[in-house]
């Protein structure tokens, strides 16, 4: 837990971790104000003060009191990692967890950015699996110097200490050292270059259900997001883009939004309009007093059908070869053949915390308040907006009020910079739900085909080939090599079954008009569905039941085969359910996480489907927190499911229909099943837990649905129609 | 137009039009950001806050409604039995994830348990179902609402 007292800068021990001090108490107003008069909430963080401290490397800083702060190279989006990454330095430090405390990390690609990517950035489910090492050996490099430092004291052997919550011991002389103690002359050390690491029998944190670090001022209101920022004589702007994508501001009538009180002003970009307001009501009703006229350019008729259209024409190519094993001709002219497709809808992020971002630009620099899964690239692309070198863009990390993918994207703080650059005071630019949902970056819309035969009960032959958007392609593209995007053949080309002829390709699609992006549980969203979907299928062409049908084909996986087993062990798999309930399995190898996960629902004769229980027997490696992992799963589960179930974005003259959550609907907890979680205990270095649960939940819900009612859907979300009594798909 | 409002106990005045929602006035005027923005159409119970202790939507509610009224929000919630109770089972069961729509949870479950000191599955359906959760913590929500209502908290 965090302690709350004084460190040594003076600021509050809390107020490091939200990154702001709170303010709802501090206010007392007993006169009439004017417009927004709450007391300064400037949510900035304390800077990273190495003076006077034990400041190892980026990520260590400890005080003379002892007090240790860890500077969080990945974000805090509600997946627990600034309390896993913390795990992780303290366990090989031995550092005292009480006395804890945490840091956004400033943009610095040199000194956070991800080992995987060579940026810095949060996502693909990797915090743990790229840091795993890296943050181990900082842990453990800061631990020796420690000891050198109490050694040298001492004047005894190094290798005769010990350390333990934030201590240096020398048992044969009974003395001991506190890290603050030993924070200056540690300093001065010169660090090793080999340092060994904890075995994993040893370690006291890692493997501990820990409770968060964030989770105290979450539940009373003090925890500071980007939307929370408060700054003196701050305004508040509110937006409206062209519904149309591409589309841009024609002409824009402001007689009757500048005579609204509250109105400060109204600026005009290409693509969109803002109106500053001393606050976002003020800006609602100015923007809704605006007349604009929108230039809808060249994609003013694109609708989902001629999208979907050219999606189908692009599949039937063939694509760049991601994969081949054995002779696919050849394993394809025998046996039983089997041919389907499978389809996945666009789908908007709809994090909680609408998208938005603070920021002031004044004559020689731009400073920024948000939250955001990309600190570095959110610093250059405003550099490029505001006109800036780089290094005068101050960019304040926040926690995120869910990220999703949404917020791997700068667009909401490049925006924000062209408002903010109208005026001098800082604008909190905040988009409605309506504006989050149609100008969002979508998951983008997959059509997977599948050709398969069949031999002896197993698959011999398998061509899988996916279609769809290469996000990768836009957002790193020295990722995209050969016409391969890694991410969307990604839980495809290692798909976990043993077939002896494997081929695996890719074709590049791009949805006219619709931006497309990542979205929790990225590519093997669509691969784990597909893949899964068609073993069900598969397993009753074979006559076979679907976890024995894959059971047979897992000889080279044991890690597959095992939660696969106890998956349907402690799901009840075999046991007879009444009519229109069934149990339906999803075994998928994604992110380095293997998850087997069964799903029990009920649909009812006019098709509405009920989702009674889902079991998931996860394998994850070592958990550096296993309640964390669990709660990952769960709540990735709910998010498929809410897909499954609801999910899909459509398009009508370039624009989306939906807006915002009566027509993009959500899961809610008079719907939720019971949700049963096993972390298995492992040795294997820790794979991805965050985006997990979410390739699980769609596949697992339709082979249910299969099991129920011998109805085999192929597109999501879920068409009740066709899961009435009497229809067949 | 110069309202007061008494606010987590204290009588707060300030300048605002008549129908601008309760929500912006706590976040945008008084500063009292823990009370959240979601969608603006009470489809989605993040801005929740109490008024004379029942579970109302703020995005929606004219500050003129609420006249006399006490307005509590997630700043104040723990100084009720109910909310203070429900804060702690919500630590003890690691319910929160990235905690944007806790505020509006915890009002919501407050307000549930103040009303319904036992309430069962169909009680926490019936109180909760208003209120979203992207990250999915709804199976922790239920449980912990049981845990706070059992008084069997650690």
């Amino acid at each position: 837990m965090l302690t709350v007292e004084k460190n040594s800068d003076g600021v509050s021990r809390r107020a490091l971790l939200t990154g702001g001090l709170a303010t709802g108490f501090l206010l007392a107003f007993h006169l009439p104000l004017r417009a927004a008069s709450y007391a300064a909430n400037e949510p900035v963080q304390p800077p990273d003060v190495t003076a006077g401290k034990f400041a190892p490397n980026a990520f260590i800083r400890i005080d003379e009191t002892g007090n240790t702060t860890l500077i969080m190279p990945q974000v805090e989006m509600g997946q627990g990692t600034y309390t896993s990454i913390s795990m992780i330095l303290a366990e090989e430090l031995d550092a005292d967890w009480t006395r804890v405390a945490v840091l956004h990390a400033p943009p610095n690609d040199k000194l956070y950015g991800n080992p995987t990517f060579g940026l810095q950035v949060t996502g693909n489910s990797n915090s743990i699996r790229a840091w795993w090492k890296p943050l181990r050996t900082a842990g453990a490099t800061a631990r020796a110097m420690l000891v050198q430092a109490a050694a040298g004291e001492w004047q005894v052997d190094p290798a005769s200490c010990t350390t333990s919550k934030g201590e240096v011991t020398h048992a044969a002389s009974g003395r001991k050292l506190g890290y603050g103690a030993l924070a200056l002359s540690a300093q001065g050390q010169t660090p090793p270059k080999e340092v060994p690491l904890k075995d994993a029998k040893d370690f006291v944190y890692i493997g501990q259900p820990l409770k968060r670090l964030d989770t105290p001022d979450k539940v009373n209101g003090k925890a500071v997001y980007g939307i929370d920022a408060l700054l003196p004589d701050m305004k508040v702007a509110t937006v409206a883009a062209c519904p149309v994508f591409g589309g841009r501001v024609a002409k824009v009538d402001d007689t009757a939004a500048q005579k609204m009180p509250g109105v400060r002003k109204i600026v005009v970009l290409d693509d969109m309009v803002a109106v500053i307001g001393d606050h976002m009501w003020a800006a609602k009703k100015g923007l809704a007093a605006l007349k604009i006229e929108w230039d809808e350019g060249p994609n003013a008729k694109v609708g989902s059908k001629e999208i979907w259209q050219h999606l189908r024409a692009a599949s039937e190519k063939d694509g760049a070869v991601a994969k081949s094993v054995g002779d696919i001709a050849k394993g394809l002219a025998t046996g039983d053949k089997f041919e389907a497709s499978f389809e996945m809808p666009f789908l908007a992020h709809a994090s909680m915390e609408p998208i938005n971002a603070t920021v002031h630009v004044r004559p020689d620099a731009c400073e920024i308040w948000t939250g955001t899964q990309i600190m570095t690239r959110v610093q250059s692309e405003a550099a490029k907006a505001a006109g800036l070198p780089v290094e005068k863009v101050i960019v304040n990390n926040h926690l995120l009020g869910g990220g999703f993918g949404r917020k791997l994207e700068p667009d909401m703080v490049v925006a924000a910079v062209k408002i903010a650059k109208q005026v001098d005071y800082p604008v909190k630019v905040v988009w409605t739900r309506e504006e989050d949902i149609q100008h969002d970056v979508y998951r983008p819309i997959y059509r997977d085909t599948v050709a398969a035969t069949l031999v002896d009960g197993k698959v011999a032959a398998w061509k899988y080939k996916v279609a769809g958007s290469a996000v990768l392609a836009r957002w790193l593209p020295p990722a995209f090599q050969k016409g391969i995007d890694i991410d969307a053949v990604d839980a495809a080309v290692d798909a976990p079954y043993d077939i002896p002829n494997f081929h695996v390709e890719y074709v590049r699609a791009e949805p006219p008009a619709v931006p497309t992006g990542f979205w929790r549980g990225v590519g093997p969203n669509n691969n784990v569905f597909a893949v899964e979907c068609a073993m069900d299928e598969l397993a009753r062409k074979a006559g076979k039941d679907p976890v024995e049908f894959r059971r047979a084909m897992l000889a080279s996986r044991p890690r597959a085969l095992a939660v696969l087993n106890s998956a349907a062990e402690k799901a009840n798999w075999g046991q007879p359910l009444p009519p229109r309930i069934g149990r339906g399995i999803c075994l998928q190898p994604s992110f380095e996480t293997f998850i087997a996960t069964v799903v029990e629902a009920e649909v009812d004769d006019m098709g509405e489907v009920a989702v009674r229980r889902v079991v998931s027997v996860v394998d994850t490696g070592i958990a550096v927190n296993p309640d964390t992992v669990k709660a990952q799963i769960e709540g990735g589960l709910i998010f498929g499911l809410t897909a499954a179930l609801y999910g899909e974005i459509t398009i009508d003259k370039g624009r989306v229909q939906q807006s915002n959550f009566h027509d993009y609907r959500m899961l809610r907890i008079d719907q939720t099943p019971k949700i049963e979680v096993h972390v298995v205990k492992s040795g294997e270095p820790p794979g991805g837990i965050g985006e997990a649960g979410v390739n699980a939940g769609p596949p697992a819900l339709r082979n249910a649905i299969y099991a129920a009612t011998g109805v085999a859907l192929r597109r999501m979300p879920i068409d009740r129609s066709l899961l009435a009594v009497g229809k067949k798909a | 137009m110069a309202t007061t409002l008494t606010i987590n106990g204290e009588r707060k005045s300030f300048d605002a039009p008549p129908e601008m929602p309760l929500l912006w006035v706590l976040r945008d005027i008084l500063g009292m950001t823990g009370t959240k923005f979601g969608c603006g159409i009470a489809q989605c119970g993040a801005c929740t806050v109490h008024i004379d202790g029942k579970a109302v939507r703020s995005c929606v509610l004219p500050v003129s409604a609420v006249r006399d009224r006490q307005v509590t929000t997630i700043e104040a919630v723990g100084n009720s039995p109910a909310g203070a109770k429900v804060q702690k089972a919500w630590l003890d069961l690691e319910v929160v994830q990235c905690g944007y729509c806790q505020s509006g949870q915890i009002m919501a479950a407050a307000a549930l348990l103040a009303a319904t000191p036992n309430p069962d599955d169909s009680d926490i359906d019936a109180a909760m179902a208003g209120n979203i959760c992207r990250c999915g913590t709804y199976v922790r929500i239920r449980d912990a609402i049981k845990h706070a209502a059992s008084g069997r908290q650690s």
